[in-house]
């Protein structure tokens, strides 16, 4: 068992390490082809982002709560289909093990958790009351 | 009967351990984990994969911790925007979009540039390396600089909110209308209505807003985007260091790992701001002056 390591490490030390590395499945060099794709998106998603935020949907149809709301989800779903891009390739997690997956998503896991249980217990004390406010 | 328990104990102690890495770096005669010339594996790891993995994981943890710290200002923000609604679209009108969306293209250029870096890291190209490094530091440089324009225009705008003079400066005095909105206004020869003491005039909704409330906006605007510049600020000086390690040969023969790791953090910065620009400047839609 320790002899075998040994020699295991020993061919480490004494080969090419980029030879060596094209084995390693945690180290996947990502294309320049894809990086290009990626920024390319990301601005027209940029652009996407001014643009929608140029129209003003709540005029479209006045009192109604979803076109009231309609120009902040625009905004927040490209946010959230940027960080998502990001996080998969720029970050690699696509390329990664199952166990990185968890950690990065366990991230967000608890920023759900924050969002809903903190809302939750305001939206039902009534704590947010404004003028012309939406009622669900 | 000392002496006999300090026997026995070194009766029992096992035999000092030599780890097959050990001796594999003894091997080499080199006990210097910082340099290229053994490899980049450190001893306390089995091999390679192990070692990427653990790092990684590393910093996702703290990339966590940084995330979790952000998101209680975020949900912060979600609950006034929701109090103060109108507030806060008032607020966001002050804001000049076009910086706005120019440091968001900076940031996004950078985080090209640092993927770049990190691709010619892997790939052992040490002056692309440094190259691209440096621009990832120029285009942060210039995020930075935007910032400060920014900030110096919001400061002799009246918009900072621990100022006793915030908004008395502006919006509903038609001598001293030095907010946004209030310029585009007087240029358009619009008239502020009847405001109350302690309120501003909303051109665009044409009613009084609290000044209390608008306040908050620019309370959250500078702690979000400070916070997220002292990020940018770290960010630039560990990057520097990285240049000058790169030029003087390090992260070479696979050593390419603490590339990627910095690119990690750099790209977690650049996801805050994908968030924050869309947040604080397009909530309230392309109307400088009100309609």
């Amino acid at each position: 068992m320790s002899h075998s390591k040994t020699d295991h490490h020993d061919s480490h030390h004494h080969s090419n390490p980029h030879i060596e590395e094209t084995h390693d499945p945690g180290h996947h060099i990502v294309p320049v082809k894809t990086y290009v794709i990626v920024i390319l998106s990301l601005m027209v998603l940029l652009i996407i982002t001014l643009g929608a935020a140029a129209i003003d949907f709540s005029a479209m149809v006045p009192g109604n709560p979803f076109f009231a709301a309609l120009n902040i989800i625009i905004a927040m779903t490209i946010a959230v289909i940027k960080a998502v891009i990001i996080i998969l390739y720029f970050m690699h997690v696509r390329y990664s093990s199952k166990l990185v997956w968890v950690f990065a998503g366990a991230a967000f896991y608890w920023v759900v958790i924050l969002f809903v249980m903190t809302l939750c217990d305001y939206m039902s004390r009534g704590m947010t009351h404004y003028p012309g406010q939406y009622t669900f | 009967m000392a002496t006999k328990t300090k026997v026995s104990e070194h009766s029992v102690a096992p035999p000092p351990v030599t780890t097959s890495y050990q001796d594999a770096h003894e091997a080499h005669g080199d006990h210097d984990h910082g340099h290229d010339d053994h490899g980049p594996l450190m001893h306390h790891f089995d091999d390679m994969v192990q070692q990427r993995e653990s790092i990684t994981i590393g910093m996702w943890t703290f990339l966590m911790t940084e995330i979790m710290m952000f998101s209680g200002l975020f949900f912060c923000y979600a609950f006034f925007r929701w109090k103060f609604h109108d507030a806060f679209m008032l607020g966001s009108q002050q804001l000049d979009i076009n910086l706005g969306t120019g440091n968001t293209f900076v940031l996004l250029a950078s985080s090209m540039t640092m993927a770049m870096a990190v691709h010619c890291a892997q790939i052992g190209d040490r002056k692309k390396l440094v190259a691209y490094m440096i621009g990832t530091l120029i285009f942060g440089g210039a995020f930075l600089g935007i910032k400060g324009i920014e900030w110096s225009a919001d400061y002799h705008e009246g918009m900072v909110p621990h100022f006793q003079a915030f908004g008395s400066r502006g919006n509903w005095d038609e001598t001293g209308q030095t907010w946004r909105t209030s310029h585009h206004a007087h240029e358009a020869g619009l008239k502020a209505g009847p405001t109350p003491e302690g309120y501003v005039w909303d051109y665009k909704h044409k009613k009084p807003v609290k000044s209390e409330e608008v306040k908050m906006y620019f309370m959250l605007y500078f702690c979000m985007t400070g916070l997220h510049a002292i990020h940018m600020v770290a960010g630039a000086l560990i990057l520097l260091v990285m240049i000058l390690m790169a030029m003087n040969g390090h992260f070479g023969n696979g050593n390419d790992q603490p590339i990627e790791i910095f690119g990690l953090y750099w790209h977690f910065v650049d996801i805050v701001w994908v968030f924050l620009f869309p947040l604080l400047y397009l909530i309230a839609g392309f109307h400088p002056g009100g309609h």
